[in-house]
């Protein structure tokens, strides 16, 4: 359901956050939003089903997530209010300032929402301080270094937020030029190259080679939410705790990844360790 | 109410009763709007489907203010109420799960059928989608009430090894017997809110002299509508509801009527200020016996009082369940006068020259809304000090590492959103309403609504 979630909602946070960029006039940004209007409550669905499937499914995971990601959960669920009124609301009134607010207000949520869905996958391959009683609490920032103090921002977790907003970008304005045409879709499939460069996997791994020796060295640890074990039948998560578990650290790490690149086809899907890492936060 | 529990429970309270506002709205609303298209298809009257298209304009501005506040609720059940979710995830995990099939996959495909299929798909499949809407609307009411019931009076579960609730009879959470007249009177008291709004509505304009011959049909439903409705409410639903108070909770029965002390022959007050302090009620009115009598049948049955029970186990906020729960009666008594006065005049066809009852059907609409609310808190005030009720007390529920300021801090930002959403909601409902109905027409309004809304009416 996250799988689902990041591909169909990846592409309106991505035509989201490119609408303020390449639609330059409100007949513009007003056909990015017919182009998701149709689509992007349905795809917003998969979220909250997600979350109830988590809930159902992993009480104790849906506990111990929720309560300690309790500050960026709450400001995800701001931005996704501020984006939902920026879609609904902005053609219900025949006016260019209203038009110009709200366009500015789906385009804001869209991109601060990709930053913290980016950062949440981060946190999570990253690990989180678990304490004895399975619950943890992250403040939001704490010195930005990936030590012993652990927030829900820090380099690494920034690092990868940015990514997000570029592969949904790449998302969104492969969407956006299929959906539209003229000057908008020749604007759009412009900016594509810079953008697929932006989410250049090589340069992702430089930021994790970096992060693992780091956060080992320091006794860091990664999240065991007890739910390791729970073998959900799924091939990619179950060829990942496939692997041998006496390897430890970076190689057993890349290799693991190495099986979500093989996985994900383009851009976009980069996004999906989240779910795996999260369940199987032990076996990492 | 500075302790990170307190400020808890004001995070869930707050939100919990801003975003009921919008779904007793559209539950009440939908039967109503079913009722306008079985008109329509049945006589092809042309002005029961421009009623129709008028109210499912109000009810997508409501359903969408609901589900951007009901996301926030899904979240809570983690965010704030960790060890809750741990607690009894086995069990209402399973009700809130459904409640998310029906609310939004159900309802809102139907709903943008209804909002833009009415020229493509003709006038059975519209009708179809209306009653649609109306079942998913209703159906996931009923899970969440489902929810509920089982923190109210758990059933069907066990606990494991682990200490956590597991469902061993999902019919048992079901066919919960609290559920059931829980549900009637929750759906019902939706039905007072919707009526009376419509018939609010159709007075407004009555009076203005504006789009009267709507302004007539609104009226005309909304009063029927309302004077079942706020009947039902008071017998059998809230009867019955009451007797199952009796029966399971009688600490919070004796709490919500400020019983300190048994009685035989116990009283009803009607109004009256309780002193939790010196265990009685200021400046009492009340007619004699009458409690002994709906609570056990016999004028003359002992109730017992809040003196018989340990105070570790009273409800921890004695003043405000009372005061909620006899708002609640309170008003739905001034409901039945209304509707009852209403349709004798409806049924005499005076009503539509009898100004001063269409002034009190205008004024009246926020009221069902405040009933409704208050009833809420007194069934969730009323369960204190437990969470789930005899067996996880409250302070065992929130989530004891998220600290006061982080809640206050969310509390907050909640309480600003919510500000934002109401001069935007108050606005668009304006609108709405000032554009009217009477120029709906069958070819244009899927058209219009589309102009005015680029997205599929969620």
């Amino acid at each position: 359901m996250v799988i689902a979630y990041v591909v169909l909602d990846g592409f309106d946070l991505g035509a989201g956050i490119i609408s303020l960029f390449v639609a330059r006039t409100h007949d513009e940004r007003h056909l990015i939003l017919r182009a998701i209007g149709p689509v992007w409550d349905g795809n917003e669905v998969w979220l909250v089903a997600a979350a109830g499937a988590l809930f159902f499914a992993f009480p104790p995971l849906y506990a111990a997530s929720f309560s300690g990601f309790y500050l960026p959960l709450m400001i995800v669920l701001w931005l996704l209010m501020l984006r939902g009124i920026g879609v609904e609301l902005r053609s219900h009134v025949d006016d260019p300032l209203w038009w110009s607010f709200f366009d500015f207000v789906f385009s804001f949520s869209s991109v601060l929402l990709a930053i913290f869905f980016g950062a949440a996958v981060g946190n999570v391959v990253r690990g989180v301080p678990l304490g004895a009683d399975g619950y943890f609490f992250e403040a939001l920032w704490t010195d930005f270094q990936v030590g012993p103090h652990p927030g829900i921002l820090d380099w690494y977790t920034v690092v990868i937020g940015l990514l997000a907003v570029a592969a949904l970008t790449v998302h969104g304005a492969n969407y956006v030029a299929l959906k539209t045409e003229g000057d908008l879709r020749a604007r759009t499939s412009g900016s594509q190259p810079s953008l697929v460069a932006a989410c250049d996997p090589d340069r992702v791994e430089l930021g994790r080679e970096s992060v693992y020796p780091a956060a080992r060295h320091q006794q860091f640890y990664f999240a065991s939410l007890g739910m390791a074990d729970s073998g959900d039948g799924s091939g990619l998560f179950n060829r990942a705790a496939a692997l041998p578990r006496a390897e430890k650290g970076p190689s057993r790490i890349r290799r693991v990844e190495r099986l979500y690149y093989r996985h994900s086809w383009w851009g976009g899907l980069r996004t999906l360790p989240c779910p795996t890492a999260r369940k199987h936060g032990s076996a990492l | 109410m500075d302790s990170a529990l307190s400020l808890h429970r004001l995070h869930f309270a707050f939100t919990i009763t801003y975003h009921y506002i919008f779904p007793q709205l559209t539950m009440g609303l939908a039967p109503l709007i079913v009722i306008f298209k079985s008109l329509a298809l049945r006589t092809g009257d042309e002005r029961y489907n421009r009623a129709a298209r008028f109210w499912a304009k109000i009810f997508a501005v409501n359903f969408l203010f609901g589900v951007i506040t009901g996301v926030p609720m899904e979240f809570q059940f983690g965010t704030n109420w960790a060890r809750f979710a741990q607690y009894a995830g086995g069990v209402i995990a399973t009700s809130l799960a459904m409640e998310g099939v029906f609310a939004f996959f159900l309802e809102s495909s139907f709903l943008g059928i209804f909002l833009f299929g009415e020229s493509r798909f003709g006038p059975k499949v519209h009708w179809l989608a209306a009653f649609m809407v109306f079942v998913g609307s209703w159906v996931s009411g009923f899970f969440i009430i489902v929810t509920d019931a089982w923190m109210q009076h758990p059933v069907g579960f066990e606990i494991a090894a682990n200490g956590a609730a597991h469902l061993t009879s999902f019919w048992a959470l079901l066919f919960n017997e609290w559920a059931l007249w829980q549900y009637l009177h929750t759906m019902s008291g939706a039905l007072v809110t919707g009526s009376f709004t419509m018939a609010g509505l159709g007075a407004f304009y009555l009076l203005s002299r504006t789009q009267e011959e709507q302004g007539k049909m609104f009226v005309t439903l909304g009063v029927s509508v309302a004077l079942a409705a706020s009947t039902f409410q008071l017998w059998p639903s809230g009867d019955q509801h009451g007797q199952l108070v009796t029966k399971y909770q009688p600490i919070t029965l004796a709490a919500m009527e400020g019983l300190f002390h048994s009685e035989t022959g116990a009283p009803i007050v009607l109004v009256g200020q309780p002193d939790t302090d010196r265990q009685k009620l200021d400046n009492p009115i009340y007619v004699p016996k009458a409690l002994s009598f709906l609570t056990h049948r016999r004028w003359g049955a002992e109730v017992k009082g809040l003196n018989e029970f340990p105070r570790d186990r009273w409800p921890d906020n004695i003043p405000l369940l009372y005061y909620c729960y006899h708002i609640m009666v309170g008003l739905g008594t001034i409901f039945i006068a209304i509707a009852v006065a209403a349709g004798f005049l409806l049924w005499r066809k005076q009503l539509f020259g009898a100004r001063w009852i269409l002034w009190i059907l205008m004024l009246t609409f926020p009221f069902p809304f405040i009933a409704n609310i208050a009833g809420w808190i007194t069934a969730e005030v009323g369960r204190q000090p437990w969470l789930v009720y005899g067996l996880l007390r409250t302070e065992n529920g929130f989530s004891s590492h998220v600290s006061a300021g982080n809640a206050l801090f969310t509390l907050i930002g909640f309480m600003g959103m919510y500000t934002v959403l109401s001069v935007l909601y108050l606005f668009l409902m304006w609108r709405e309403i000032a554009h009217g109905p009477e120029f709906l027409t069958g070819s244009n309004a899927g058209a219009s609504v589309e102009r005015l809304s680029p997205t599929a009416g969620v």
